[in-house]
């Protein structure tokens, strides 16, 4: 079908029809980072400021010898290592039991997602009252069920301390997002044909082989969006802390920092700053990615 | 595409058609439904911690019984926390409605110029679009604040009507552009021929058939918005008057009240809800919408 035939009547028609949306996605998403940038580069404390001075990249330098920062940039990496591992296993696990068809197939599906329809707000208070970290006798939660189960010595403190505080937060973290990565690959296991599965049994291939080989090399597409989904998520985690731990040291990442900083220490043009630092961490991935997709679309075409 | 990956996650694979299964292929049956078994209990405990602590009374869950359920069903939890709760949810619904409705419009006409009516550059400023699913709101919530002061919007709660119209454009706009890409262009063709311009073809031929679009698009934005908490804290200065279902639970699970876990269990089931049964009547809609958030699969 040639493109040209959607272009007879008006070709600019359709520009109109959109236009609205692109003049408030120009102004709504372009324009306010442009502005979020441009505050950053301020030494404004509030929105009702008048006498607002331009200190250059100030604010950037500050936060990098800023302690808060550090601690926050470390946690929100160990919290990104943990929950992407942790995402990708369990939601390859899931597939893999599932691809080839199971009775019972959809009652396990549904229950796997259903985390993705309940507010992190929601959810915290099951995975505080979980991860509480009272141990032995005094033990709650997953303590509680550890010790019941013979495991005791597992017990934690969960994200209470600070060694472990991050690796204990991606758990829930993992348990939301994990059904979401299953239904991915689960899409990208069936949309492999059943015939290559099929030769290569007649070759005589093992099972194994046939993942390791022939399967898992079509799935690499699948992979790179899992990663981008998860990686852009995580950067911005917020919910899922606050509704657990709110804002303490421990747990704190940068969108957690960025909120007191500009409600609690009253430094907008700081927040505004760590605001970008994410924007830019998010955007080294998602841009090549699409990019990427736009060339495959325009090829498409 | 995306409505694809969902079609294939569905994919009926045939199980009871297959040969006997030899010893191993048994081991491998069992071993299948004992891991996804596990995997079921871990996935259904933080709701079912949930369930049975909010019917055991506001002060009745104790440490020890707190993985089981109660002898009596006790609703006393109940009652006094869907007071409190039931202001801000009355009106999450009314901003949610409004939000999700503009937002199917507004994507189901975007979706048709993006993927039946073309222009030079449409594919570029598409992708742009996208870009903005992806941006943390942090971003844009400073002069997004200040916007709606200066729009006159501030302190009602149709800053939050407005933040999820605007930021839900990228992924309207993606669910419908997807949706209405599998039509067949031969239909435009036939209406052409009949003289039909696209807007008429777009009303009468595209719209009728757009009702799993909809439903898709309405869902998304719905549970979305409702499980907000971002904008909801942000734009709304966490004022009483303009409390919704999100920030009205943190208040009152907040780090003051965390001891009286009845009643905090209730609060977080009771918000749960409306989201929970969108998700148990019209899973295949949300399946489909969380999909197409992937782009490429």
């Amino acid at each position: 079908m040639s493109v040209k035939k959607n272009r007879v009547h008006s070709p600019w028609g359709g520009f109109f029809f959109v236009l609205p949306s692109i003049l408030a996605m120009a102004v709504f998403v372009y324009g306010m980072i442009g502005y979020t940038f441009r505050e950053s580069l301020t030494n404004r404390t509030n929105a009702w400021e008048t006498e607002i001075k331009f200190v250059g990249l100030t604010n950037y330098r500050d936060l990098l010898v800023d302690p808060e920062f550090t601690h926050a940039l470390s946690n929100l990496l160990k919290f990104t290592i943990v929950f992407m591992i942790g995402c990708l296993l369990s939601g390859l696990i899931m597939s893999l039991l599932l691809e080839k068809g199971i009775k019972g197939e959809g009652f396990f599906r549904s229950t796997y997602l259903y985390p993705m329809a309940i507010s992190f707000i929601a959810m915290g208070t099951s995975w505080r009252w979980l991860m509480d970290s009272a141990r032995d006798a005094d033990a709650t939660g997953l303590n509680y069920l550890l010790q019941k189960i013979g495991l005791g010595f597992l017990q934690s403190d969960w994200y209470t301390s600070e060694a472990g505080s991050m690796y204990a937060m991606s758990l829930p973290a993992i348990w939301q997002m994990a059904g979401y990565v299953m239904a991915l690959f689960l899409a990208g296991f069936r949309g492999i044909p059943d015939d290559l599965r099929e030769a290569a049994r007649v070759d005589g291939a093992s099972e194994f082989k046939i993942y390791r080989h022939i399967l898992f090399p079509q799935l690499s597409p699948t992979f790179l969006t899992v990663l981008i989904i998860l990686g852009h998520i995580s950067m911005k985690v917020f919910d899922l802390i606050f509704g657990i731990a709110t804002k303490s040291y421990v747990t704190k990442v940068l969108a957690i920092y960025m909120w007191q900083v500009i409600f609690d220490f009253q430094n907008y043009a700081a927040g505004a700053a760590i605001a970008i630092v994410i924007l830019l961490m998010i955007a080294v991935a998602v841009i090549p990615y699409l990019l990427y997709v736009n060339k495959t679309e325009e090829a498409n075409k | 595409m995306s409505s694809d990956l969902a079609s294939r996650v569905e994919r009926k694979v045939d199980v009871h058609n297959k040969k006997k299964l030899d010893g191993v292929g048994q081991f491998w049956l069992v071993f299948r439904y004992f891991a996804l078994t596990i995997l079921f209990v871990i996935a259904a405990l933080p709701i079912y911690i949930m369930v049975i602590n909010s019917v055991k009374g506001i002060t009745g869950v104790t440490q020890s019984a707190a993985f089981i359920p109660p002898t009596k069903l006790d609703f006393s939890a109940w009652g006094p926390t869907w007071d409190q709760l039931k202001v801000p949810m009355g009106r999450t619904l009314f901003f949610v409605l409004q939000s999700s409705i503009i937002s199917a419009v507004i994507g189901a006409i975007n979706g048709f110029v993006f993927a039946k009516w073309r222009f030079r550059g449409s594919t570029a400023i598409f992708t742009t679009f996208l870009f903005g699913m992806f941006i943390p709101y942090q971003a844009i919530m400073i002069p997004l604040t200040m916007f709606n002061q200066w729009a006159g919007i501030g302190g009602s709660i149709y800053v939050l009507v407005f933040a999820h119209v605007i930021y839900g454009i990228p992924i309207c706009t993606l669910i419908f552009r997807n949706y209405y890409a599998a039509i067949p262009n031969e239909l435009i063709e036939a209406a052409r021929v009949d003289g039909a311009g696209m807007v008429r073809i777009f009303r009468t031929i595209f719209l009728p058939l757009s009702i799993p679009g909809f439903v898709v698009v309405l869902i998304w934005q719905f549970t979305s918005a409702w499980n907000d908490f971002l904008f909801a804290i942000f734009l709304t200065g966490g004022s009483p008057d303009l409390a919704v279902a999100t920030t009205a639970l943190n208040f009152i699970t907040g780090s003051g009240n965390q001891v009286y876990y009845g009643n905090n269990m209730t609060a977080s089931l009771i918000v749960s809800i409306p989201t929970l049964l969108v998700y148990l009547f019209l899973g295949r809609y949300f399946l489909r919408g969380l999909l197409s958030g992937s782009l490429k699969g």
